[in-house]
């Protein structure tokens, strides 16, 4: 046995030795380096040097207004599918961390099913609900509101529903998270103190479970503003947004230095929001309800 | 003597009218796709007229179909046990280790999530091309572990934040090294959490759809490309028999992986510490 | 090579060892040798460092100085599963997904112990702990004082050289911790293993210990046999620390070589005599302490320090009277029952005396400030 001291890096204890941790994340760092931070530099490397130093990809995509368009439509589109989903979201989720059991199970199923059913799936769902001769106009012509079937698919409408739709467990589970970690003791407490039902909700649930609000708001307005199949099968040329471009531009145009730009200014966007949000992605509550 | 009012009556009601309506539109489209599968018309609709297994028949006896699918499988089997292996080692760096520049790590692992796929999918085309790496086993797998990543390592996250980290300085005194303490104390221990982690990301692989679209090439390609192109052709009835089985294996993976959460309970339980006799 | 009794074995000894974390000293130079055979017990509140040195000895903490030596080896530097220690921890550290008979076996299993072997010393450990017919059993299935019977034939199950043991009974009811104690204390006689065992309980450490080992801030204020530490504390803390003490500042009369009865001027008027701890100068300031039980109370005309009863506390097996002695001094005095003399009540003048020998004089500046 040695008396000599080893480097600190060799010495454990209670702990794994640096060197040992460093040893077990090497594979993470090397495969997330050369699947993940190459590609987007080479892309970026693309849109700022190619074929010379240059901010012309970047002016171009501030500076025509049919790119200002796209631009603009995502955001918008990305802000209507975090309302839709808050709005219907929180309901269910505080029906949910008010339940137990059985129902608590049915409903976490039916919340965990869609999440982790395949996107293509589900937006094939809502291409055969909304064609000209499926169910939903179907209902509404029977129903008499309509007196021909209307155009539901190819609208931004179709695009932000069928979002919507695919993006609500996003915000159910964090929400629900927050809400289940809120004792009941609060709102009565609130009640015994005179308040109603609506002031203890606003004084005391709301701001308690602002939190997992604020997380889901940020999964959603996140995985909107780059969402690629939904807008693309279920929205028309004239509902592009910027992932359908980008691919545009990478599949029919080949002008990558464009496409880098373009995905410059999503990164630059999603990087800012995720650092000052750091705190509020939970990815663990995702995989399972309780957590 | 009368009591006092339940709390919020009406509102209660329609808290609760909302929150099932929510349900029925979450699950209505994947369940209204499964009857359309089985009616023999050529045209989708609802309810259907009559009963016929035509569709799934057309899927199983293209052979396009059945390589796409196989294809997915062998990349989501690959995929889920690279994610698991890697995750769990970074998962058990994080938490038992000493891991110089924590935050950038963290910033890494959540990298793959926040970061828009079509902005991964174009950039890693770009990479791929050069590197000869589109339509290949390797390129897939290396992309889709990319993809679980995250999940798998904050799933085996909670599992190790869940243990007693001493049972393993209790290893280590009883004579066990590092390795043995890992394979019989700590393995063992978040074993459910880590099988959730590989199910996980075999699911995400195989239900992954931007990224495959753009490394995909004319030979090879993933079940969702192949879907994503039949889609964008013409909205087939045997696209609902593959929506339909696709929703199967989702409540498969869902219900196993209530198992393992139930076993990670059921294993957690004693572990809790400081109970009282 | 590996027997309990053994000579030089199970000696423990811990050399100038420092730990820091961070500008923090948790362990501030602490030197320490346990003798084959012995339990020591290392005593004091939290934050004085003892789990700090278990840690340390156990190879969970590196010093940032110092040496560790067991049986002669240097082990400061050497892995924790490299130590043949026995380590009994505070929480119940059983593994749940193995059978009591497998969580016994597991160090044997380590050290490459052939199947039939392990399970013969597994049950031989189990009926040393008294827990014989339980080897079947899951961990949850049994309360907490099995478990921690459990955990000390896992520890004690390879014949360890050292058996270290960090609060093991402070999860447990105080009847079961009683009647633990003694138990342990048995057993290690019986196997003669070394024992180093940490614990915030004065009563623990003087019922099981051969001697204790009394830290605060991380310094070592006294080793000794539990009568010495009670009866010739060495440090103002080890005399409040163990038992109760009445403190009474004041001046040296007169110059007093260590041990020797010096007399002493009280703030607040009146003179005591007492024995001098270390070398006390004339008119250095000091510190009397003396045990409730050594205080004498007599009509105020008597001998000693007038003063006022002020509370007379009857608990059975003795009576504890506070008396105010003027200048905000107050002295609890305790009289045990069956002793004779008269009950105090409230408000009664009251002489308060002691014998020399019974009190002792600390120098205030050594340890200032520590009640």
């Amino acid at each position: 046995m040695s008396a000599r001291r080893p480097a600190a890096f060799f010495l454990g204890g209670r702990h794994l030795s640096e060197a040992a941790s460093l040893a077990l994340i090497i594979p993470f760092l090397v495969l997330l380096f050369v699947v993940f931070l190459l590609p987007l530099g080479t892309l970026l490397h693309e849109s700022l040097l190619m074929p010379k130093p240059t901010t012309a990809h970047y002016q171009r995509v501030f500076g025509e207004p049919v790119y200002l368009r796209v631009m603009w439509r995502t955001a918008r589109i990305a802000v209507y599918v975090t309302i839709v989903t808050l709005l219907l979201g929180y309901p269910l989720a505080y029906v949910m961390s008010r339940s137990g059991g059985l129902r608590l199970g049915l409903m976490a199923a039916a919340v965990l099913l869609p999440l982790w059913t395949s996107v293509l799936v589900r937006t094939y769902a809502w291409m055969v609900l909304l064609q000209r001769n499926g169910l939903v106009n179907e209902a509404l012509t029977g129903i008499g509101i309509v007196d021909a079937p209307i155009r539901l698919l190819y609208t931004e409408g179709a695009v932000v529903l069928a979002m919507s739709h695919v993006l609500l467990p996003f915000m159910v589970l964090p929400v629900f998270s927050a809400l289940k970690g809120i004792p009941d003791d609060y709102p009565r407490a609130a009640l015994m103190l005179g308040a109603s039902n609506w002031s203890a909700f606003r004084e005391v649930v709301w701001p308690l479970s602002l939190p997992g609000v604020v997380s889901g708001c940020l999964m959603v307005f996140l995985l909107a503003l780059g969402f690629f199949i939904t807008p693309a099968l279920i929205g028309g040329p004239q509902q592009m947004m910027i992932a359908t471009l980008v691919s545009q531009q990478v599949r029919e145009m080949l002008n990558w230095p464009f496409a880098g730009a373009l995905v410059g200014v999503l990164l630059a966007f999603v990087l800012a929001l995720t650092i000052a949000f750091n705190r509020f992605i939970r990815l663990e509550r995702f995989v399972g309800t309780r957590s | 003597m009368s009591r006092p009012p339940r709390p919020g009556g009406v509102g209660r009601l329609l808290l609760h009218a909302v929150a099932y309506a929510v349900i029925v539109f979450l699950l209505l489209p994947t369940v209204l796709v499964a009857p359309m599968s089985v009616s023999p018309e050529k045209y989708l609709q609802f309810p259907p007229s009559g009963f016929s297994l035509r569709w799934y028949g057309e899927y199983f006896a293209d052979r396009e179909w059945i390589e796409a699918t196989l294809f997915s499988a062998e990349a989501g089997i690959i995929s889920a046990i690279g994610a698991t292996i890697i995750g769990t080692m970074t998962a058990l760096a994080l938490v038992r280790g000493r891991v110089r520049g924590r935050a950038f790590v963290e910033l890494l692992i959540i990298g793959p999530v926040v970061v828009p796929h079509i902005a991964l999918a174009v950039a890693m085309f770009l990479v791929y091309e050069q590197l000869r790496l589109t339509g290949t086993l390797v390129g897939f797998a290396m992309a889709h572990i990319v993809l679980a990543l995250p999940f798998a390592i904050f799933t085996v996250l909670a599992a190790l934040y869940r243990f007693d980290a001493d049972l393993e300085m209790a290893a280590l005194s009883c004579g066990a090294s590092r390795i043995a303490t890992f394979r019989h104390v700590t393995l063992p221990m978040i074993a459910p959490g880590v099988a959730s982690a590989a199910l996980f990301a075999f699911i995400i692989s195989f239900d992954e759809a931007v990224v495959s679209f753009f490394i995909s090439d004319l030979d090879r390609k993933t079940l969702p490309r192949k879907m994503f192109e039949d889609i964008d052709f013409d909205v087939s009835p045997v696209l609902a028999a593959v929506a339909t089985m696709l929703s199967l294996l989702t409540i498969a993976v869902l219900v196993l992986g209530h198992f393992f959460k139930q076993m990670a309970d059921r294993r957690a339980a004693p572990a809790a510490g400081g109970t009282k006799p | 090579m590996r027997q309990g009794q053994a000579g030089a074995e199970g000696r423990v000894a811990v050399h100038d060892l420092v730990k820091r974390f961070g500008p923090v000293a948790a362990v501030d130079g602490v030197s320490l040798e346990v003798s084959p055979g012995e339990f020591v017990a290392l005593l004091g509140p939290s934050g004085s460092g003892k789990t700090t040195i278990l840690m340390a000895i156990a190879g969970f903490e590196y010093p940032t100085s110092g040496r560790i030596e067991i049986g002669g080896d240097d082990v400061t530097w050497a892995p924790a599963n490299t130590r043949n220690l026995g380590m009994v921890f505070q929480r119940y550290t059983l593994f749940p997904h193995m059978s009591v008979a497998e969580n016994i076996a597991f160090p044997l299993k380590m050290r490459g112990v052939a199947r039939a072997e392990r399970e013969r010393r597994a049950l031989a450990a189990l009926e040393t702990v008294r827990l014989g017919g339980y080897g079947e059993r899951r961990p949850n299935q049994l309360s907490g004082g099995q478990q921690q019977r459990i955990a000390l034939a896992r520890a004690i199950v390879y014949q360890p050289r050292v058996l270290l043991m960090d609060e093991p009974l402070s999860a447990l009811d105080k009847n079961l911790r009683e009647e633990m104690q003694l138990e342990i204390k048995h057993l290690q006689q019986q196997l003669g293993i070394t024992v180093v065992f940490v614990t915030h309980d004065q009563t623990e450490a003087m019922t099981m210990a051969d001697r204790v080992a009394v830290l605060d801030h991380g310094r070592l204020q006294q080793v000794g046999a539990p009568r010495d530490l009670y009866e010739t504390p060495a440090t103002p803390f080890v005399a409040g620390f163990i038992g109760e003490t009445n403190f009474l500042p004041g001046r040296t009369v007169a110059a007093a070589g260590d041990g020797m009865p010096v007399a002493v001027e009280l703030d607040g008027g009146g003179r005591a005599e007492a024995t001098a701890v270390g070398a006390l100068a004339a008119n250095a300031a000091v510190r009397v302490a003396v045990r409730p039980e050594r205080l004498a109370l007599a009509e105020p005309a008597g001998p000693g320090l007038a003063g006022t009863v002020i509370e007379a506390i009857y608990a059975g097996v003795a009576t504890t009277c506070i008396a105010d002695l003027g200048g905000e001094r107050r002295v609890r005095a305790r009289i045990a029952a069956g002793t004779g003399g008269r009950a105090w009540s409230a408000g009664e003048r009251v002489g308060v005396s002691w014998q020399a020998a019974d009190a002792r004089a600390f120098a205030t500046t050594a340890f200032g400030g520590q009640a």
